[in-house]
């Protein structure tokens, strides 16, 4: 097991009496790939600014190798930031912007030259020395960013989602290259995203916060598999959210029927969150269906059909490669495996219904938000 | 390339013409030509009994320059740091006396700076002319502040002053905060910020402003004359006096126009030449 290097106590955050953090608890192992993940304004970038010393927390302790470093500046830590929109320095060439850290440290020219050619070949960017940044293409900026940070040698990397201006293309290609970078140089890197599958392909460990909290830590199968609650459910991946009664162990009751599952240790017949994955719901005939229902929305998705079933009022979204026409009953199985139980939350009843469901509707609160990140920023 | 003007242009061009592009041209004619109108170097030739002229009014120009930087770039440096409702008051106490006429402006501080103005009876109110006059032995009455040089650079400084602070300040108010985030992550003090990042970003501010204090400076005539109590003759005067005064001689003043402008030209080159690669430099 590694050893325990940040951690993060009691943290609070304030700002004009809105809490933006709210009593944040988490430790962070040396040499972890540890994501922050959530929707926007849910603390995930204080957090983060609050690790790199740019921000103060209301209370709480930050420890850095168990020393208290709360009010030590950022200039003074072993940590380095890769910021969002990069904040490269527009007066200086790809070698100086490198170099800036090592300048400062004064470290001798030959070593510098030879650190910084290093990076260049980390983050293949050999033969850029001399160019000026407003040269570079968006992702090769973004290389200059880690190189800058990276160069300094930090025990700790932050990625304030450094992959956000990028094109989806080239956002899986920096995914792979990012995460080979953080197992070559084998240092801490704490990343910050609102987007569940960046989250899900890179780190050994995913929080999970919403409103200043904590949701949910886990590695990402975890997270996926195991979603402690309703908005974890629904943020990771899509999920049908019902309600249900745990009738006893591996017993779930929903619809007025029973179902085998495999979960335990809730009291007797207490009222549960159900998640039914859509990827876990196997179409049958009618007649050898748990569960009958109407499609009323058909999508061709490329590798899958999204299709919405309506159960008695209550919306489904299935994903299955099988075509079924729009209007037409069909049975579904559920295995017992595809059935997640979660204690009933603070968010019970908010998500997992596609009643709404439509593609116009989901662009639109992918630009949403977008459009919000932008003026978070701007603070 | 085809360069059609679009129609709407015409007007411009024509308003150009007239009153930019065909003045020069009669200024150059000028220059070059006699009180009969044929082809003479003399009136260049002439120009070195002024050479004292020249020298005295780059030099006050270089120091109002000087002082207007050296107050300016903090004044604008803090301005941003402050916050957005303090900066519009004090953009607008800044800008405030530039909508009233420069001569207006000028002939208060005269009403200020007077052997018997407001200043030097504040002093005597004060007792600091006795208390003057006690420690050095001397008798004066006053301060003699107007008909100075100094005078005539606190006139430059007061009235060009906000064309140095605003260039500087709107570049400095639109720095990325994270580049400055991020030189302090990578290790900077506020100094070392400040001399790496901050400095050097706001150049292209600090060379419009000393092109847009140096340049008026330079060939100003009406602070001159008023503070300056027509004893320290600056550039403008001497040409003032060629068109105007009793030493009548338009082609003399037309040639002292050009070289200062060619002058101030080369100045202007070198500079933006020194500022290559800053072109998001501030132009009002």
């Amino acid at each position: 097991m590694s050893k325990e290097l940040i951690r993060l106590h009691n943290l609070c955050m304030a700002f004009d009496d809105e809490l933006v953090l709210d009593n944040i608890n988490l430790y962070i192992n040396d040499s972890e790939f540890l994501t922050l993940l959530g929707p926007s304004g849910c603390g995930k970038t204080t957090t983060l600014r609050i690790i790199g010393g740019f921000t103060t927390p209301t209370s709480g302790d930050v420890t850095f190798d168990g020393v208290r470093i709360n009010d030590v500046p950022p200039h003074k830590r072993q940590i380095n930031t890769v910021f969002q929109k990069y904040a490269l320095f527009p007066h200086l060439d790809v070698f100086e912007n490198i170099a800036f850290g090592l300048r400062i440290a004064k470290v001798p020219q030959a070593e510098v030259e030879e650190r910084v050619k290093e990076m260049l070949s980390v983050v293949s960017l050999v033969g850029f020395e001399n160019r000026r940044i407003d040269q570079l293409s968006g992702g090769q900026q973004q290389r200059v960013a880690i190189a800058r940070a990276l160069v300094n040698r930090p025990k700790v990397l932050l990625l304030d989602e450094p992959l956000g201006a990028l094109d989806l293309r080239l956002r899986k290609d920096m995914q792979n290259e990012l995460k080979r970078i953080q197992q070559q140089m084998g240092i801490t890197f704490i990343y910050v995203t609102h987007d569940q599958e960046e989250a899900l392909t890179m780190s050994d460990t995913v929080v999970v916060m919403n409103k200043g909290r904590i949701q949910q830590i886990g590695t990402p199968e975890d997270i996926y598999n195991e979603p402690k609650n309703a908005f974890v459910a629904d943020f990771i991946g899509e999920s049908n959210i019902l309600n249900g009664t745990m009738v006893r162990d591996n017993v779930v009751k929903m619809y007025g029927r029973e179902f085998p599952c495999v979960d335990g240790g809730f009291a007797p017949n207490e009222p549960v969150d159900v998640v039914i994955r859509p990827e876990d719901i196997d179409i049958v005939p009618v007649e050898q269906g748990q569960l009958v229902g109407t499609v009323t929305n058909v999508t061709f998705k490329g590798m899958q059909y999204d299709i919405i079933v309506d159960f008695r009022g209550f919306k489904w979204l299935i994903q299955t490669t099988d075509y079924s026409p729009e209007g037409g009953r069909i049975g579904v199985r559920i295995e017992p495996e595809g059935f997640h139980i979660m204690k009933k939350s603070e968010y019970s009843g908010m998500f997992g219904d596609y009643s709404s469901y439509s593609e116009e509707y989901e662009e639109l609160a992918d630009a949403g938000v977008e459009d919000e990140e932008e003026s978070e920023d701007e603070e | 390339m085809k360069n059609k003007l679009s129609r709407f242009s015409v007007p411009y061009v024509v308003w150009m013409g007239i009153f930019v592009v065909a003045p020069i041209i009669i200024m150059v004619i000028y220059a070059f030509s006699n009180g009969e109108g044929g082809f003479t170097w003399d009136n260049f030739a002439q120009m070195g009994a002024y050479g004292s002229v020249f020298l005295r009014s780059f030099k006050l120009a270089l120091i109002a320059t000087a002082v207007c930087l050296l107050v300016g770039y903090p004044v604008s440096y803090w301005l941003s740091r402050e916050g957005a409702s303090f900066q519009r008051i004090a953009m607008v106490l800044i800008m405030l006396p530039m909508w009233m006429n420069f001569l207006l402006r000028t002939y208060s501080w005269m009403t200020i700076l007077e052997n018997n103005g407001l200043l030097n009876q504040l002093f005597h109110k004060l007792g600091i002319i006795a208390l003057y006059n006690n420690i050095t032995g001397s008798e004066i009455e006053y301060f003699s502040m107007i008909g100075t040089q100094g005078a005539v650079v606190l006139g430059m400084v007061y009235n060009y002053l906000p064309f140095m602070i605003l260039p500087i300040y709107s570049v400095i108010v639109k720095l990325d905060g994270s580049l400055i985030e991020a030189a302090r992550d990578l290790g900077a003090d506020s100094v070392t910020v400040f001399r790496k990042v901050i400095l050097p970003l706001s150049l292209p501010g600090v060379l419009s402003g000393i092109t847009m204090v140096f340049v008026p400076s330079v060939s100003t005539f009406a602070i001159s004359r008023m503070l300056g109590g027509g004893t320290e003759l600056l550039l403008g005067d001497l040409i003032e006096r060629q068109f105007l005064g009793g030493a009548y001689n338009p082609q003399l003043g037309a040639a002292i126009s050009l070289v200062m402008m060619a002058v101030v030209v080369i100045c202007m080159l070198v500079m933006n030449r020194f500022g290559e690669g800053e072109e998001q430099a501030v132009m009002l």
